[in-house]
């Protein structure tokens, strides 16, 4: 048990130690080397490279360099990243093996080294983390922490202001201040649909009952999104702050935490933060002396999409299948056991602290007139800089694709970005300077959703990308409504028809009108959404659909049935590369003579082409 | 994980009443508990089942749809080896799908299903969150990120010498 | 409910409707006569809205409303068929369509159909989408029971109706998605899990997916068969709804039609099985008697019910010695007929075909468990439920509504109005209790309607005074609402001597194997009540109203059983029970 005081103190003397951590021109002999233990870097390696160093440096006796695990630095393409400070020197892809000559050159002989040195999209060499164009147009809010603080380590939290706005609250603010505040500053739902942060506190406040929850949502579902896993990894105990925030705002005493069990670090992160926070007093009963009093417990998911809206979670918490209820009533008046319930996500929680902290009207400062503050977004696909980055409300979606994220690899160009996972829309070029907030996005057919952002290159077929995220829809369908148990695995077999080249146009109408009346008809927001990924791909690339049923072609030539590969018999020089490739010997001719594929026989696999020395073989 | 059902055997599994014995008995520690049982045996056996059913005093049928609606509860043992191929948004666009075709073809099962000799189990799961590494499978814990036909076959070989 | 509840005021297509508050949109629909489709809709049951077919438009909300749960509200704008809300409908029903085992003209549920309705209402001629359509194994391992879920709906009528209103939960919603079925755990039988067939999902099917297992084709071999003498006896509840299959009002007493259209069918003899409960009236009172008397196990309990015994020997093994060891009224009169009768008439009891048209499944379970052949041979070797009786007779092509009455047969036709009641929650009660009544005290009552044991609560408490001792009783129906008595009987804090159990919620007249009907009249009607008023009026009419006063029951005690309760009427009535696993091969 800590008393206030005790805490202020710690604050006050870890904030003193670790001030390398992020005043760049801190002037002392120490070092700390951090390690990035996000999910991404530790599948490759990174606990290794820990290890490693701290052997090494023990080894070799150096005392006043430190080793720290953090959360995700976010340019996760470039992992295992180790970032030294307080010279911020960045290394890249850096293996277990890459340790010794790091103390060696860096630490001992005080020189970089080069080749672990990380490449900007312009082929420079940066040296520096804050050099790094990924990083230049982002603004940390709720990663504010990831990368900065060892998230195993309460005093590390305390130190860069931790609880402090959770003291501020319960000392200085009542119920309706705090609320006031939220409201103020704008905070929308970064789960997705957006719906004012405040109004939903106020709504749980005024609900009446003997007995109300907070819940985290943090069964992040979309896949290619994984913001909350970043920072549930790497920042715990802000999510434990906001959440008690809220419980004091609300009038709750009890929250809880919904995770996927597929999230295994971030769950036993939190679970040690929950535990250091309670060792410390700061979650339990009469927390400071004051009459507020919050516990929290974390609850696992179980592989479901749909327990990601909200009262489907409700009913995975409460130990049932994840079936969505009918709203009216919403969890604001009728949520866990039927109390009144405030259910917000991650990303939405990890900003509150700030807001507290630092006020409303600094908040709403960022961003555009509806849509405040910043949003985290996973940048994936066929980008350079894949990662996770927050930006302010209102950048456009080029800045990110090619400022932030470094444009599209192998000479291939951007064709759509999808955002909003399987409840969103496909982007074309002509929208990329659309700028990203909630309302924008909807008027392009797409939506914020939860901030995955997948970029896509010429080379991807949109009819097969709708495809895909029908089939992602169909097997997450709780089945609980009629138009998305059976409309939603019918849109997918119409899509499949097309795909195999068997689509009519009659196909294609029947698809449009059913994914509309899926889009009305159906119980919960999956259902609802669900039809967006096609009805935005036909919005967007008819022509796309009508090649493939009228002209029997796949233009980007993913649709494995409609390619048909050739060899180009004036390029062919006949070294029979192609020929050992094929896996099922459809290929023949002499040596030094043009080969020939025999279509029937042909899988359309593709190896032949990827191997062909001359390019001679195209689908 | 365990190769063998442990509780088949007939007596109780100690284990199994030491996970039961952790929860209150409220119908809402069910995902809870089926979580813990998932982890302990690889699989929820009916045996498993019938416990949970008296000591939450909630009927078998309720149990078995909780345990069919999750994706990550499952009636049988899994292979020694699970191959999981990332399906989510990043690795499908990253080509994901040519790690599954691979992976089927070397171990000629489909997904979902498990080699007769139960060294193998092949999987497409959802994102894991190694977006970065794109596309990525796993074999058990491992993560291979990054990942190519080639590296698939290579993988699934040095499994099959394995014991 | 109270008098002054505040009322609300709205407007449905264009019409004002003032409604209790708390009522929903559909509710308010139907009492300005406006129809909104439903079909996973099951009043104060099922109430999920899944199907999606009564969405309505609401006037300032997004999206369309759910009227079968949405609360209708002060000023609300509600409009119910709209062009967007028609199409939105008509996808839904061509999806199910999509989805289901079309075989309508070779389904049992062919005209009572609430999905073929909803086609035939929205004029839809052909399959809009195809693919993929569901396809399950048919159990038809149980004896009552068959699952075709090839044609289910996942309207989960059947599943709130076995865990909410039995609370027995033996199906649930398992897998998800379109793979999303109703099935048991492990996917097995029925008769392999807790079900206790007491068929009340079946009355809850929509659909073709739930039925009883047929036995009609067993019923017209006997009756082809020379060789068979096919004796035909009808249980107390199938009169008052036999007439509803061919559009007769509810709870219409059709007894005299009934016996007519046997008769054409080409039974031998046709008997009225309330002379059996005269015979169960004898045996259970004589026992209860005796347990009174002789400290003896009490509460006693009555075993007429087959879902309830089943229900008793898997839930509660630890307490069977409180059931009575009566058959139930069938069985004990397949018994007497097997014998008295055959021998009376000289015929051989191995030729006797015993057919029982019971308003219940589960009895199709009964005659199949041990010691049901108290002769050696079977007591009953047949039954149909109402619902087949009906088709028998529209496949004999005998226009039922126009047939003149005719009674049952003699000597063994003759029966009491305690034996009618047995057919509704409370009557066998009542019945028992007008025989022990007198028998304890020796002399006779003036009162005979114990209205305290009478009408729909699911547990009715009553004390009646015998020759000084006070005799307290509890009649339930409805599984659930036995559990509640059982877990009193367990924990030793019953305070009762005497207490009846009936499977179905309201007793046989609301039985497994009854008439079906759909989801809007069990909403709009009270069909428990108006086959039970039925009843009653028939035992009012009834010039013996007391079981113990059937003079052919005296003459068989008197010339074949002997005394109620003695060696013989044991061999013949009486049974024993047994634990069974709740769950087998698990």
């Amino acid at each position: 048990m800590k008393t206030l005081v005790e805490i202020k103190k710690i604050r006050e003397e870890k904030r003193k130690e670790l001030d390398l951590r992020v005043n760049l021109k801190a002037s002392t002999k120490e070092k700390h080397i951090l390690v990035c233990r996000g999910t991404g870097c530790t599948s490759s390696k990174s606990p290794q490279i820990i290890e490693n160093f701290r052997k090494i440096l023990k080894e070799k006796n150096i005392e006043n360099v430190r080793v720290i695990q953090t959360g995700c630095f976010g340019l996760c393409a470039k992992g295992p990243i180790v970032i030294i400070r307080p010279e911020d020197t960045f290394y890249a892809m850096v293996k277990p093996e890459d340790c010794e000559e790091i103390i060696n050159t860096h630490i001992i002989e005080g020189k970089k080294v080069e080749r672990l040195l990380c490449k900007d999209v312009d082929e420079k060499l940066v040296d520096r983390l804050d050099e790094l164009n990924f990083y230049k147009k982002q603004k940390r809010i709720a990663l504010k922490n990831c990368g900065v603080i060892d998230p195993e380590n309460i005093d590390e939290y305390i130190a860069f202001d931790g609880y402090k706005a959770l003291e501020k609250v319960l000392t200085s603010m009542s119920q309706d201040d705090v609320i006031k505040e939220v409201t103020d500053s704008g905070l929308r739902g970064r789960g997705g649909a957006g719906f004012p942060t405040g109004k939903k506190w106020m709504f749980t406040k005024m609900a009446e009952g003997d007995q109300k929850y907070v819940v985290c949502n943090a069964d992040e579902g979309d896949p290619g999104a994984f913001m909350d896993r970043s920072i549930l990894e790497g920042d715990p105990h802000c999510v434990i702050e906001a959440m008690m925030i809220a419980g004091y705002a609300v009038g709750a005493s009890k929250g809880y935490i919904y995770v996927r069990a597929e999230y295994p670090i971030a769950v036993k992160r939190f679970q040690k933060a929950i535990d250091q926070a309670k060792d410390y007093g700061i979650l339990g009963k009469n927390i400071w002396g004051t009459n507020f009093s919050f516990d929290l417990e974390i609850r696992l998911g179980a592989g479901a999409f749909v327990c990601g809206e909200e009262t489907a979670l409700l009913e995975s918490i409460e130990g049932r299948r994840g079936q969505p209820r009918l709203k009216p009533p919403f969890p604001a008046n009728a949520g866990l056991w039927q109390k009144p319930t405030l259910i917000n996500n991650v990303e939405t929680y990890a900003n509150i602290t700030k807001i507290i902290l630092n006020g409303a009207k600094w908040y709403s400062s960022i961003g555009t007139e509806t849509s405040k503050g910043t949003k985290v977004f996973a940048l994936g696909g066929n980008v350079v800089n894949i990662g996770l980055v927050e930006v302010p409300m209102g950048t456009t979606l080029r800045e990110i694709v090619f400022d932030i994220g470094g444009g599209i690899p192998n000479g291939h160009n951007f064709k759509a970005a999808q955002t909003g996972g399987p409840s969103g829309g496909c982007i074309p070029a002509q929208h990329l300077d659309t700028p990203i907030d909630y309302e924008s996005l909807g008027a392009i057919g797409s939506m914020m959703g939860s901030g995955g952002l997948i970029v896509m290159d010429d080379t991807k077929c949109m009819v097969n990308l709708a495809k895909f995220y029908l089939g992602f829809t169909v097997d997450e369908s709780c089945g609980k409504c009629t138009p998305c148990r059976i409309g939603t695995r019918r849109m997918l077999e119409i899509l499949e028809k097309i795909t195999k080249g068997s689509g009519t146009m009659e196909d294609l109408q029947n698809l449009e009108d059913l994914a509309n009346n899926i889009k009305k008809a159906s119980v919960c927001g999956l259902g609802q959404t669900a039809p967006n990924p096609v009805l935005s791909t036909i919005k967007y690339f008819k022509d796309e659909y009508i090649a493939h049923i009228k002209d029997k072609k796949c233009p980007a030539g993913e649709c494995k049935a409609l390619a048909k590969v050739t060899i180009d018999p004036e390029k062919c020089k006949g070294c029979g590369i192609c020929k050992r490739q094929c896996p099922v010997n459809a290929i023949t001719g002499e040596t030094k003579s043009p080969h020939k594929i025999d279509p029937s026989v042909c899988i359309k696999c593709g190896a032949c082409v990827e191997k062909c020395p001359f390019k001679a073989i195209s689908k | 994980m365990s190769e063998t059902c442990k509780c088949e055997c007939g007596g109780k599994d100690p284990k199994l009443e030491e996970i039961l014995n952790k929860y209150e008995q409220d119908k809402s520690n069910l995902i809870q508990i089926l979580n813990e049982v998932q982890e302990y045996y690889g699989y929820v056996p009916m045996k498993a089942q019938e416990a949970i059913s008296k000591y939450l005093d909630m009927e078998m049928a309720e149990i078995y749809g909780v345990i069919t609606f999750y994706s990550r509860f499952t009636l049988k043992p899994k292979g020694k080896y699970n191959v999981a191929v990332c399906l989510g948004t990043a690795c499908f666009v990253k080509g994901s799908e040519k790690l599954l075709d691979t992976a089927k073809e070397a171990l000629k099962i489909k997904e979902g299903e498990t080699t007769a000799d139960g060294k193998f189990s092949l999987e497409a799961t959802r994102c894991i969150g190694a977006c970065g590494l794109a596309p990525v499978f796993t074999v058990n814990d491992e993560v291979y990120g990054k990942a190519t036909p080639e590296l698939m076959k290579k993988v699934i070989e040095e499994y099959k010498n394995r014991e | 409910m109270s008098e002054n509840k505040e009322k609300i005021c709205l407007t449905i297509d264009g019409k004002q409707v003032e409604v209790e508050k708390g009522a929903t949109i559909l509710e308010a629909a139907r009492k300005a006569n406006i129809d909104i489709p439903t079909l996973c809709f099951l009043k104060e049951i099922n109430e999920i809205g899944d199907c999606r077919m009564c969405l309505v438009e609401v006037e300032g909300r997004r999206g369309f409303a759910t009227s079968c749960i949405q609360k209708a509200e002060e000023g609300m704008i509600v409009k119910t068929n709209t062009p967007a809300i028609i199409e939105a409908r008509k996808t839904v029903l061509d999806l199910i369509l999509s989805n289901h085992q079309r075989d309508c003209l070779t389904c049992v549920r062919n005209g009572n159909c609430e999905l073929q309705r909803l086609a035939e209402e929205f004029g839809v001629t052909g399959i809009k989408y195809n693919g993929k359509v569901q396809s399950h194994d048919i159990d038809e391992k149980s004896a009552s029971i068959v699952r075709n879920f090839n044609k289910c709906v996942l309207c989960r009528r059947c599943v709130a109706t076995c865990k909410n209103v039995q609370g027995i939960g033996a199906i649930a919603c398992i897998n998800r998605g379109f793979e999303s079925c109703i099935s048991t755990v492990g996917e097995k039988s029925l008769a392999d899990v807790n079900c206790v067939l007491c068929g009340q999902c079946i009355e809850a099917c929509p659909v073709g997916a739930l039925t009883e297992k047929d036995s009609t084709e067993e019923v017209w071999k006997a009756l082809r068969d020379d060789d068979k003498y096919v004796v035909v006896q009808t249980a107390p509840a199938v009169r008052v709804a036999l007439g509803e299959e061919f559009g007769m009002e509810i709870g219409t007493n059709v007894t005299g039609k009934m016996v007519s259209a046997l008769k054409r069918l080409g039974f031998n003899k046709v008997f009225d099985t309330n002379t059996g409960a005269d015979f169960t009236i004898m045996e259970e009172g004589t026992e209860f008697i005796e347990r009174l008397n002789n400290n003896g196990v009490l509460p006693m309990i009555t075993s007429c019910s087959p879902g309830w015994i089943n229900y008793c020997e898997k839930n509660y093994p630890d307490q069977l010695a409180h059931l009575s060891s009566c058959k139930s009224p069938h069985t004990m009169f397949g018994a007497i007929i097997k014998s008295y009768f055959a021998e009376k008439n000289n015929i051989d009891p191995s030729k006797i075909f015993v057919v029982s048209v019971m308003p219940c499944v589960a009895k199709k379970y009964e005659i199949t468990r041990d010691d049901m052949a108290g002769t050696g041979y079977p007591d009953v070797d047949a039954v149909i439920t109402t619902r087949e009786l009906a088709r028998m007779i529209k496949q004999a092509r005998i226009d039922f509504t126009s047939l003149e009455d005719e009674t049952f047969d003699n000597p063994m036709g003759e029966a009491t109005g305690a034996g009618a009641i047995f057919g509704t929650t409370g009557g066998v009660m009542e019945a028992a209790l007008r025989t022990v009544a007198e028998v304890v005290t020796g002399e006779k009552l003036e009162k005979l309607d114990f209205n305290d044991v009478r009408g729909k609560e699911g547990i009715k408490k009553a004390s009646v005074k015998l020759a000084g001792k006070e005799i307290k009783v509890a009649v339930a129906s409805g599984l659930s609402n036995a559990k509640k008595i059982m877990d009193e009987v367990r924990a030793g804090t019953a305070d009762y001597q005497f207490v009846e159990i009936m499977a179905c919620p309201g007793g046989c007249v609301m039985g497994g194997g009854q008439p079906i009907h759909s989801s809007k009249e069990r909403a709009t009607i009270d069909i428990r009540k108006k086959r039970a008023d039925s009843l009653y009026t028939a035992d009012e009419k009834s010039t013996i109203r007391k079981s113990h006063e059937n003079p052919i029951l005296q003459k068989i005690y008197k010339d074949y059983l002997g005394e109620p309760g003695g060696h013989k009427a044991h061999e013949l009535l009486h049974t024993s029970y047994d634990k069974q696993e709740k769950y087998k091969e698990i």
